[in-house]
Parts: structure tokens; sequence; C-alpha cells
């Protein structure tokens, strides 16, 4: 044990260039927390524009356009960087950056990450990629707008992707450094007695979403490389020969690929999907074993159906290509691989709903947002098959219907775990409680919101409504049977937006005025309920643990208390 | 860790040596066989085999992975399957396009 | 409490943490030049039948094989720092080290020489998409050269002084910058059949 005499910190090395893993998951947050809020916010824009085509948008208006009416261009601009930013600037460094920093260390009994400086280094480059992101939109050119996709041709000679693309190389070094020390964590600092079979599930998530980071990332900064020299140096990587723009033939060499883009840019996005759903299964099976006061149910088929998982996910990109002109082979190759992708999936989610089987459920507010996240991570997981199954893929690629099927995995999926997580770590990260009716206050309009916004794309989406038009739909035969759902998507959206206030407000509120808690407000069994709430600058734990039993004795028949933590040891 | 392995060291540099010299042989190697009449194909396969055995001298030799400890052998391994799917999907997408006409 | 496993092995796994680090890192490196080469076979696929071996036929193979040589011995004096260290000759790691610095110095000279001479022969990436990928494939690769010369010249210089405080972890960083090193010498010797003689 170190008697560390604390030296006195500057400001700027304990809140700035700090290397304490709990500071740097905090600036992760807050970051990343902000940037779903300007996420959002573009997409409110955009809603206005779809419900109410070319008028000018209320209070903002004067922000993109002279008569606050949203330019074509500029909608296409606001779609990209909404979902540029919220993948990689909001999703994703929260889930992983900001969760996966505070909690891992802490749930294996650690002082700290493998690496704290690198640790600091992942943050500041993400916060770069940050700026540059939302730098671009002050450019004179304007951000991207060639899709959070940036296919090419378009990508190559479009406005905005040259700094899209310099932004996207800050963003993933500061993923790969992340995921190298994740990984290097969990293996090498488990506390004594910590075996792989005690771990909770929410590490090894993080543990396989690292993985999934480390190896699906670099192809696509080597494309993002080469997408760079095609817009700064001429060439054709990406480029036909014979293009013609506007009546002019391109004067390049020609001979580049397309597609080559797509196989690179999708090895990576696919696996970037199960980047952003595995952390919040992980955040969602801690909250519902708590909550039910029960193991969770098949611990080893959640773990070996996520290493499967992870796995999979490398081979079943090109379900995202099955317009491009795949042969029958190749296609059926690909479709087979999402097929069975699907199954862990499935024994997943069927794992954490058999877990509430029986069980003592507390309704609190980190439960609710749990909770939810099951049907809604159902729909979203099935609304995917149709898109897996090449000869359906054909008619609802890119339509609505894509786009609600993804949002279901990823806003009332995803992003309703990441709630439950804040809600359920708060106490340990500033020793007090939310406060449970504001909770509440956010959550059911939040759930109902969801709804209304994404429900219906699946409707214009089998009614043939293509995605990215700035118009919705309007100069379409095959939509007016169904575009009067966009007003009702848009209102939806902007309740939604309202619906998060109680959120905000029960954040800053509770820093001052929540419940006081201890180390284990919870009753819970994980290793980071045994350190203080905030646990110890650097150190974490007043005493180092050792680990004795498996993750999640809740109610073990004959026991004075309904949970035992894992550093309790066995009595002989 | 390092508590005066002196001995081992020297048969390691020995085996530093020959790792050193067989890869300037096979350098060469890779120079002449490019002058063999052989069709495309068969010039890219020999090619690669010959990179891969100078390639696996250094990593097992130099990188120390022969005796390297088992878990790193397995990242490497995941590693190299992903890498060969990176290589070998895309292609075979390529081979097997849709023909029109 | 420090963080453990920094110098130490950890007793199950038998490494300590920067040697993990850098394997993986080395793993990302891997698919990072993956996705390259993967873009490579693309790219050839796409041009007329015979194309790329007839426009490489521009690449002067003598100097590259020099280059490959100089890599590989430059891979040798690299781990021949290491073992000195491991054998307690301080002298001998700064020898060494040294040489693997004018080694990629030579490498990096040479490669100059090459790129100036195609950019003197109108040669550009711009010029079709073998010479995008061949700048693109040995411009990264040159990148990663210029930066682990960076951090060699450090260790052999400013850094080295950590040897006199603690020596078991600098040696440690002797090793981890030369995984480092004999990766961008193992991708050479793909990239150069593959770029300069197929």
């Amino acid at each position: 044990m170190n008697a560390h005499s604390h030296h006195e910190e500057s400001f700027f090395r304990k809140y700035i260039w700090s290397t304490d893993h709990k500071i740097i998951g905090l600036q992760y947050g807050i970051t990343a927390l902000f940037f779903l809020m300007v996420g959002f916010f573009l997409m409110m824009v955009m809603r206005w524009q779809l419900a109410y085509p070319e008028t000018p948008i209320p209070f903002v208006g004067s922000l993109f356009g002279e008569d606050g009416i949203l330019l074509p261009e500029i909608y296409n601009s606001l779609g990209a960087m909404h979902g540029t930013i919220m993948i990689f600037l909001g999703v994703v460094p929260l889930a992983v950056g900001a969760f996966g920093n505070y909690l891992v260390p802490l749930q294996i009994g650690a002082p700290d990450m493998a690496f704290p400086k690198l640790n600091a280094t992942s943050y500041w480059s993400y916060f770069i990629g940050g700026v540059i992101m939302m730098g671009s939109f002050f450019s004179e050119e304007g951000a991207a707008r060639s899709g959070w996709t940036s296919y090419p041709p378009l990508a190559d000679i479009e406005v905005g992707q040259t700094i899209w693309l310099i932004g996207m190389v800050f963003l993933i070094t500061s993923s790969l450094l992340g995921s190298i020390n994740i990984i290097t964590t969990i293996v090498q600092l488990r506390a004594p007695g910590l075996t792989w079979s005690r771990l909770p599930f929410f590490v090894w998530t993080q543990l396989i979403t690292s993985f999934l980071l480390v190896l699906a990332f670099p192809p696509l900064e080597a494309a993002a490389v080469l997408q760079l020299m095609d817009r700064v140096a001429s060439t054709s990587f990406f480029l036909p020969s014979g293009l013609v723009i506007s009546g002019e033939a391109l004067t390049v060499s020609g001979g580049g690929s397309p597609l080559l883009w797509q196989h690179l840019f999708w090895f990576l996005a696919h696996p970037e999907v199960y980047v952003l759903i595995l952390p919040a299964m992980g955040i969602v099976s801690e909250i519902i074993a708590n909550n039910t006061r029960k193991p969770l149910w098949g611990y080893n088929s959640l773990v070996y159906s996520g290493i499967f998982l992870g796995f999979m996910s490398f081979v079943v990109w090109a379900h995202h290509m099955f317009l491009t002109g795949m042969g029958t082979a190749m296609s059926s190759f690909f479709q087979i691989t999402t097929m069975i992708i699907s199954i862990p999936s499935v024994i997943i989610l069927s794992a954490l709903l058999i877990s509430l089987w029986g069980a003592s459920i507390r309704f609190n507010t980190p439960m609710l947002f749990a909770l939810a996240f099951l049907p809604m991570f159902g729909i979203g997981g099935l609304t995917g098959l149709p898109l897996g199954i090449a000869a359906s893929d054909i008619f609802l690629h890119d339509t609505y219907y894509v786009i609600g099927h993804f949002h279901y995995v990823v806003a009332p999926g995803t992003i309703f775990a990441l709630f439950a997580g804040i809600y359920f770590w708060y106490p340990k990260i500033t020793g007090r409680k939310m406060n449970e009716r504001l909770g509440q206050l956010h959550f059911w309009p939040s759930l109902l919101f969801m709804n209304g916004i994404f429900m219906p794309m699946f409707i214009q989406g089998l009614a043939g409504v293509s995605r990215r038009l700035w118009d919705g739909g309007l100069e379409y035969a095959h939509a007016a049977g169904v575009l009067q759902w966009n007003e009702f998507m848009s209102v939806s959206a902007w309740l939604l937006g309202i619906s998060q206030i109680p959120f905000i407000i029960n954040v800053f509120y509770s820093l001052k005025s929540g419940e006081k808690v201890d180390n284990n407000p919870w009753q819970a069994t994980t290793l980071e309920w045994v350190a203080p709430s905030p646990p110890l600058p650097h150190v974490n734990f007043e005493t180092f643990p050792e680990v004795h039993r498996e993750a999640y004795e809740y109610s073990v028949p004959g026991r004075k208390r309904d949970f035992t933590p894992q550093t309790e040891p066995k009595k002989r | 860790m390092s508590s005066g392995h002196d001995v081992d060291i020297q048969s390691h540099i020995k085996v530093y040596m020959i790792v050193f010299a067989s890869l300037a042989v096979l350098t060469i190697v890779t120079v002449a066989a490019s002058y063999l009449e052989l069709s495309s194909g068969e010039a890219m396969f020999l090619a690669l085999v010959i990179a891969s055995v100078k390639g696996s001298l250094v990593a097992c030799f130099f990188m120390h992975l022969i005796s390297e400890k088992a878990f790193i052998t397995w990242v490497l391994m995941l590693t190299a399957g992903f890498f060969f799917v990176l290589m070998f999907l895309p292609l075979a997408t390529y081979i097997d396009q849709a023909q029109i006409g | 409490m420090e963080v453990p496993y920094t110098v130490d092995e950890r007793p199950d796994t038998g490494v300590y943490n920067a040697k993990l680090g850098v394997w993986l890192f080395l793993a990302s490196e891997v698919m990072l030049f993956g996705g390259l080469f993967s873009a490579y076979v693309f790219l050839r696929l796409g041009a007329p039948t015979g194309a790329f071996h007839e426009w490489g036929q521009e690449l002067n193979i003598p100097l590259a094989t020099l280059n490959t040589m100089i890599l590989i011995s430059s891979s040798m004096t690299m781990v021949m720092s290491w073992a000195s260290l491991k054998m307690n000759d301080f002298k001998k790691y700064k020898l060494y080290m040294a040489l693997t610095l004018v080694c990629a110095l030579c490498f990096l000279v040479i490669k100059y020489l090459e790129y100036s001479a195609k950019i003197h022969h109108h040669i550009y990436p711009s010029t079709n998409t073998f010479y995008a990928i061949y700048f693109t494939l040995t411009g990264l690769h040159g990148l990663h050269i210029i930066g682990g010369m960076v951090v060699l010249f450090y260790l052999w210089g400013p850094g080295s002084k950590m040897w006199n405080s603690k020596p078991e972890q600098f040696t440690n960083r002797i090793e981890i910058v030369g995984l480092y090193w004999h990766f961008v010498d193992l991708v050479w010797i793909f990239l150069f059949p593959i770029l300069y003689l197929l």
C-alpha cells in the first residue's frame, strides 16, 4: 500500500490535463452530452422543413438562410452532420469514452487505466476532432453534406469534406488509443480473484467493443487518407473513368472505384453499430441484475453471445451494399452471415427478458429506462431482418424504413440505456441520487415521443419514401399517401426535445440538493460500489479489493442480505 | 524478468545473426524470382510466399513472437483472420459482380 | 496505489502492460495497411489487364532493393540495441541505436531520391491509380519511419537518462519501440515485392 502523499495539483492538472480516469470519463461525458444536444438541435431544424416545407424556421431561421428557409444544400449538411455528430461525437464517446473510462477501472478493482497519459491524449484528440467538425459549420464552404457515409464520387468533389475527413482522423485516433487502453486495462489490471467468469457483463461488453474499435477503425482511417488524397492531390482512388460533372469531364486519371470506398467504410461502420449497442447492453444488464435482485439469467450465454456477435460483426458489412451489383453468391454470403448475427442478439435480449421472470422489480428511473430498452431494441432488431435479406432490401434500401430501424436501436435503444446508466451511476460519481420525480417526468414522455418519431418511419419507408430528401418526399407521387406523417413525427421530435428538460434540470439540481448516499445506495454487488461515492482521486479505493465471488450474487437462499458484494470472502 | 539472463541473450544473438543473413538472402531471392517467366497470378503467389517467409522470420525472432504469451498470439491470429477477410471479401464481391447484358 | 504491472509481468498473462498495449497498436496498424493493400487489390483489378505491371516498370528496383537491405539491417541493429541493454552494456546500446537511426535516415534519403526522380519525370499520385497507391502506401510507410525516428532519437538521446534511474523500465521501452520498428520493416517486406516487382 502506497502512502502516496497527495501533492497539490494545479487546477490545470486536476481538471484540464488530468490523468485520472474518472475526470477523463467525466470530460468525455460532458462533451458528449453537449454534442448529443447539438446533433438533436440539427435534427429539430431538419424536421421543421419536413413538416412545413419551405416555410421560415422559427427562432433560429436567420442562421440557415436570409429568409429563414432551409436550402436543400443546408438540409443535406444538417443531415450529414447530424449523423456524424450523433455517432462519433455523441454516442460512442459517451458509451465508451465516458462509461468505459469511468467504470471499467472501478469494476475491476484497479486504481486507474493501464495508460493514464494515453487516456488523457485520447480525450483531447476527441476534443480536437470535435472542434474541427463543429468548426466546419463556420468555414467558407460550410459543413460536409455528403451523408455521414461520405460516398464518392460526390464526397470526392463536394464541399466541406476535407475538414470532415481531417476531423475523422482525429476522432479515429482517439478511439484507437482509447480502446487499446481499455483492453490492456481489463486484461492486466483485474483485482486478485477477479477471474474472467466473475467479470461483470458490462466489462465484457467494453472489452468486446474495444476489440471492434481497434481492428475495424483502421481501414476507415486508410479510406479517409485515400479520399483526402482524391480531394487534395487529385488522385482517383474512388473516381471512375469517364466521370462527367455538370457537362464537364473531370480531368483526373480515373480508374478508381467508388465501391472501394464503400467496402472500406462499411468494414468499419458495421462493427461500429455493435460498438453503439454493446455498451448499452452492458449497462442495461447491470441495472437489471441490481433492480430485479436476481443474478442475470444465462451469464455464460451472454458472454459467449457477445463474443460471437463481435466476431461476426466483421463479416456482414456488405448487407449495406446489396444494391451495388454484387452477384448472387456474395449477396447470399452476406445475407447468411447477417441472419446468423441476429442469433446472438436474440440470445442476449432473451437472457435479459428471462432475467425479469420471478423478480422483485424495483421500478426506479434507471430501471424504467433499462426495461424500455428491451422492447425498443427488440423493434430495432426485428426491423433489421428485412434489411438483411437481400430480396426485401431491394425495396427498403435507402428508404425511411432504414432510418426507422437504426434509430430504434440507437435512440430508444442505446440512448435510453445511457440515460439509465447516468441515473444509476450518478450517485457513485457525485455522492448524491438524482430526483425520482424528475426522472419519471423525463422517462414517460421520452418513451412516448421516441415512438412517435420513429414508428411512422416504417410506414413511410414501406411506401417507398427515400431518405435524405430535403422535402420529405413532397415531389413524389408514391409518397403522397404517407406525407401527413411528417408533421406528426416533427411534433413528436420537438416534444421529445422538451421532455429532456427535466433531465437537464435534474443533473444540475441533484448536484447540490440530491439525496446524499453512502458507497452502495443501490445495494449492488459489483466492485465500483465498494469504493466511496465519489471514489478517491487517482486511487479510487481506500483499501484494494480482493474478489471472491461472481458478479451477481443477489437473493442467494439462506443469506441475511439479498445481495453479497463480490469482495466478501467465502466462509470455509 | 531481466535478472541477468546473459547466457540466454547470447544464444538469442546467434539466432538474430542467422535470421539477418536469411533475410538478406531471401531479398535477393525475391528480386531474382521476379525475373522468372511466370504468369501474373503465379508471380504474385511466389512473391507473397517469399515475403511471408521473411515476415515470419522478423515476427518470430526479431519480435520474439515464437516465445510470446498465448494471449498476444491469439490477438494476432484474430487480427490475421480479419486482415484476410478485408483482403478477400471485397475481391470476391468484385469477381462475383452481376453481369449486365 | 500505482498502476501495477508497468514493469513487472502480470503472472497469469505473462506480460507487462506496455507489451500488450504495443501489440494491440500493431494489430491496428496491420488493419490500417490492410485497408491500403485491399485498395491496391481492388485498383489493380479495376485497371486494364497488365496496366499495373506496366506502370510499375518506371520504378527503380535496385534502389528499392538497397532500401530493403537497409531496413532489414536496421531491424537487426534495433534488436541488438535491446539485447545490449539486457546484457547491461549501455555503450553498445547507444552504438546500435545510432546505427538504427543512420539506417533509417539512409532509407529516407533514398526514398527522397526516388520521389524526386518521379516528380522530375512528371509522375505524380494523380498520374494513374498505380502511382496513386504507390505514393500513398510508401508515403504512409515513410511517415511511420519518420515517427519512429523521432521516438528512437529521443530514446537514444535525452530519454536514455532513464537507464541510470530505472534500467528495467528503460529496457522495456526499447523492447516496445523495437517491436514498432520491426513492424515497419515487416510492412516494407511486403510493400517491396508488391509495388516494385509485380
